[in-house]
């Protein structure tokens, strides 16, 4: 037992809170507040039509102006947190998973599933994949669930790659014949010593994938394939100020900003996270 | 074996090298750490001077320093005199001029020396634009001239060729080529043969040996292989913790080291065909550039020392001769009679 | 340089490609959903019409048997015709493709313009203020999805300042510049973005080259150093690099074309798709695929021409 844990890479992990990390955590812990709890911070009901109110600019009363209908753009933004975070771990979680899953299987066994999943990558990493969840969504229909399954198709194969990769470096080295040697299945191996190596790529590579997807839900939602409205998206409430941009600017120019903002979170923390979880021997 | 050099180059004083208290500083997180400490030799013309030690022990940071290619943030004080100038201080424009013309370096892993998109031809061919006044045509005559002095077969078919087209004992070789093409009168090779196969590290020992009779050049060699400097060395330099600790004549050096470092790098050598004598290790590492210890660098790991070893540093002494930093040479001497 | 003997191959790796486009684009079109008759004639189609239209469009034969159609009308250049539009699929694609193509050379121009001398001094800079100046500025580039950047773009320098047209193509090639800048300009926000992290790697690399150090031990000058030996090794990631970016600008384009409303093929897709205008997907699927693949084959081509370490 001993012999083994020896010959395995330590991990220290340095403490190196670097500015992405703490940048990038806070404004995800933000986030994540908003997207639990949107009603403690909105100050108005996401659909309350107030036709008193319409195409109001930026005030006290409404910070983020209001829309066509009266809608109070702040409360929409922040209730858009919850959608378009939901977006952000959804559409991913399952591609992590199961790509994860194939990566390790294939990057341990090699041979003709490499040969395959590398064409497949080839095929797929070239094509525009906006394009091919475009048409994905438009065959299956418009709607969140379907965007999800769009997503699941086609991402889950970035994942496979990156592992398999890692898994390919990790498998040659002297712990994982050590493994071997005393007897464990192959099984044992790939997920109690070698998948916990790889796994850091794999949680780094998890959180650009979520800006992505955020970038990808508003995309869509701005061309009326994603989430539909009246519900509270992002890119639904642009593609809802967009005849208004001279007008109206601020209905479009917020929930871009929130856009970036929850992007730059993931980007950054997982960045940070990549910093912190590098192995120092 | 020890190679007897033919006739030593007269020489110039031009073209001697002479470097007194080197100090090169490093930034790193902790600040301006010394990876070269009051570093002090001569080079005399046509002399192979050979600096050894172990990795970090500074010898690879002597000779960048010198030609001020040392990292952009490093700190150079003391002297380095070529001839009648100032290197440490020169005007960029002069040391540029000097700078392969006069002084030229090898590196040691040629597949990451040289440029891998250019071919041997332009690696020349860019240094003798430089350096001489000769036209297109004679460049690349005197390419091929290079490449065939070193050794390369074909040399007129090979001269076009890249890099990664060359096997590595060649690619040395036209590192080689390409570093002497402006004729300097030293030459800096840093471990040009460690990454070498023992018979070609052999073919490029004697060819640089062979071009410094021709060329009339000294050179530097830094090494850490005692077998290398034994070799081809006239007068060796040890170095320890960035600094030197030894300094003499290859010959007397060897057979009776003065400092207990070089006593025990050269017990640790295994020689075939003598008695059998244990081998003689060094216990512990080499400190790290930020954990230098006080007094004498080298005490924690020696067998002679003693308290004032602890707190004084010991001083190198006239560099002519055959001299040591050490407060007990006498009992290193003693050691060496005495057999052990 | 890269032989004849190199180009050949490299081509000839490309019809395997070709033919599993071709597989993929016919299996994804027939599985759209919908029924070619209907959304020809509408809702007043009759049995028979439905028969007959089944069988002008050959579908109701076997599957292989219609795949062997589609190969030989693709090879003959027929697209077959357009649902919603009743005109031939090749005739309206090679009407709105030079727009597409245009706005793409553009866009990947702009990129370059943008990335390689910022991500040059970033890497200079390294972990200096400009360094993470530049950075920070394309890590919020990289953060903005391209239609909002396309649609402050036009809002700012459109219709507020009025530098620039508020969408659309104009009518001759100079003009076509002039309304495309703007959509290229946002397009080229996220793709430099991208690219910049690389290259400043990518250059890094170079800088901390010991083929550097050797080259200044050599005497020659900043100048020639940064030139001959940095810039050219630079240069052949950038390639590769803006090759390999391709599909994040062709999808960057169909977003950008639709907020623009620029007649390219981008927006032509989007249509369509929703048409359920199977033809049109499907000759256009083709193009693009075909079009992907060229651009890979050119880079790769450029890539050897300059790299001397790729076989020959």
């Amino acid at each position: 037992m001993t012999a083994i844990t020896q010959d395995t890479p330590v991990r220290r992990y340095s403490l190196r809170l670097s500015w992405p990390l703490v940048i990038g955590g806070v404004i995800l812990f933000a986030g994540l507040l908003l997207a639990i709890v949107p009603e403690l911070a909105a100050p108005y009901q996401p659909n309350a039509f107030d036709y008193k109110s319409i195409l109001k600019p930026p005030s006290w009363a409404h910070p983020f102006g209001t829309d066509n209908f009266g809608r109070d753009m702040l409360s929409r933004v922040i209730y858009a947190y919850r959608v378009d975070m939901e977006i952000a771990v959804f559409a991913t979680s399952f591609p992590f998973v199961f790509g994860t899953l194939i990566g390790a299987l294939v990057g341990y066994y090699g041979g003709w599933a490499e040969a395959v999943l590398g064409r497949i990558v080839d095929a797929l990493i070239t094509f525009p994949l906006l394009v091919l969840v475009i048409a994905i969504v438009a065959i299956l229909g418009p709607g969140l669930s379907n965007m999800y399954i769009a997503f699941g198709i086609i991402y889950w194969v970035f994942y496979a790659r990156l592992i398999a990769g890692d898994m390919k470096v990790q498998r040659h080295l002297d712990y994982a014949a050590a493994g071997k040697v005393m007897g464990y299945s192959d099984l044992r191996i790939i997920l109690r010593h070698l998948l916990p190596n790889v796994i850091v790529g794999g949680i780094v590579y998890w959180m650009t994938d979520m800006a992505l997807a955020i970038l990808i839900g508003s995309s869509l939602g701005y061309l009326g394939l994603g989430v539909q409205p009246p519900a509270s998206e992002w890119g639904v409430l642009i593609a809802g100020g967009k005849n208004y941009m001279s007008t109206a600017w601020w209905i479009t120019i917020f929930p871009g900003i929130s856009i970036v903002l929850a992007g730059l979170g993931f980007s950054l923390f997982g960045d940070g996270l990549a910093d912190l979880l590098r192995p120092r021997r | 074996m020890l190679y007897q050099p033919q006739t030593r180059d007269q020489g110039h004083p031009a073209h001697q090298l002479r470097v007194r208290n080197l100090t090169t500083t490093l930034p790193t997180s902790k600040g301006h750490m010394a990876a070269v400490s009051d570093v002090s030799f001569d080079v005399a013309p046509g002399e192979v001077l050979g600096l050894v030690g172990e990795s970090g022990s500074g010898k690879s940071m002597t000779l960048r320093s010198i030609l001020r290619l040392a990292p952009p943030r490093a700190v150079l004080s003391g002297s380095v005199q070529w001839g009648d100038e100032q290197l440490l201080t020169v005007p960029a424009g002069r040391l540029r001029a000097l700078r392969g013309r006069d002084i030229a370096m090898i590196f040691q892993e040629p597949m990451t020396a040289l440029n891998p998109v250019l071919s041997v031809h332009r690696q020349i061919d860019e240094s003798l634009a430089v350096h001489t006044d000769l036209d297109a045509r004679g460049r690349r005559t005197r390419a091929i001239e290079l490449l065939d002095l070193v050794g390369i077969p074909a040399a007129a078919s090979r001269v076009d060729d890249y890099p990664h087209q060359f096997s590595g004992g060649m690619r040395q070789r036209a590192m080689i080529a390409i570093a002497l093409a402006p004729q300097p009168r030293l030459l800096l090779a840093d471990e040009p043969t460690t990454a070498l196969d023992v018979t070609i590290q052999d073919q490029i020992l004697k060819l640089i040996l062979d071009l410094r009779d021709r060329l009339g050049m000294s050179v530097i060699f830094v090494t850490h292989d005692l077998g290398v400097v034994a070799q081809t060395c006239d007068r060796v330099a040890v170095m320890y913790a960035g600094r030197i600790v030894e300094t003499g004549a290859v010959s007397e050096v060897f057979r009776a080291p003065h400092h207990p470092y070089t006593r025990g790098l050269l017990g640790s050598v295994p020689q075939s065909g003598d008695e059998r004598r244990p081998l003689l290790s060094i216990e512990g590492t080499p400190p790290a550039l930020s954990a230098m210890p006080k007094g004498c660098a080298f005490h924690p790991r020696c067998t002679f020392r003693s308290v004032r070893c602890e707190v004084e540093l010991p001083l190198l002494g006239d560099i002519g001769a055959h001299v040591a930093a050490c407060f007990h040479q006498a009992e290193v001497m003693a050691a060496n009679r005495g057999g052990a | 340089m890269a032989g004849l003997g190199y180009i050949l191959r490299r081509v000839a790796l490309m019809v395997p490609t070709l033919v599993v486009i071709l597989v993929v684009t016919f299996v994804i079109v027939r599985s759209l959903p919908g029924d070619p008759a209907s959304a020809m004639i509408g809702d007043r189609a009759t049995d028979q019409d439905a028969a007959r239209i089944n069988a002008e469009l050959g579908l109701d034969r076997s599957l292989p048997v219609q795949f062997i159609f589609f190969v030989e009308r693709v090879f003959r250049g027929d697209l077959g015709t357009s649902f919603s539009i009743k005109l031939p699929v090749s005739e309206v694609i090679a009407d709105r493709l030079p727009a597409t193509l245009i706005l793409t050379a553009m866009a990947a121009v702009f990129a370059l313009l943008l990335a390689v001398p910022l991500a040059f001094l970033a890497a200079i800079k390294r972990n200096r203020v400009e360094d993470v100046a530049i950075r920070s500025a394309f890590q919020v580039g990289l953060s903005m999805p391209v239609f909002y950047t396309g649609l402050v773009l036009l809002t700012v320098l459109g219709a507020g300042l009025h530098w620039f047209p508020v969408g659309g193509y104009g009518d001759d090639l100079a003009s076509h510049f002039y309304h495309l800048f703007l959509p290229a300009l946002a397009i080229a926000v996220t793709l430099a973005a991208i690219l910049m992290r690389s290259l400043r790697s990518a250059i890094i690399t170079v800088l901390d080259a010991e083929y550097l150090d050797f080259a200044r031990s050599k005497g020659l000058a900043n100048r020639v150093i940064i030139l001959r030996h940095v810039l050219r090794n630079a240069f052949i990631s950038t390639v590769t690099l803006l090759g390999l970016h391709i599909g994040t600008v062709v999808g960057s384009a169909v977003i950008t074309e639709t907020v623009f409303a620029i007649p390219g093929i981008g927006r032509l897709m989007i249509d369509s798709i929703y048409a359920r205008d199977y033809p049109m997907v499907q000759g256009l699927t083709l193009v693009l695929a075909v079009l992907v693949s060229v651009i890979f084959l050119a880079t790769d081509l450029i890539q050897a021409a300059l790299d001397p370490r790729i076989a020959r």
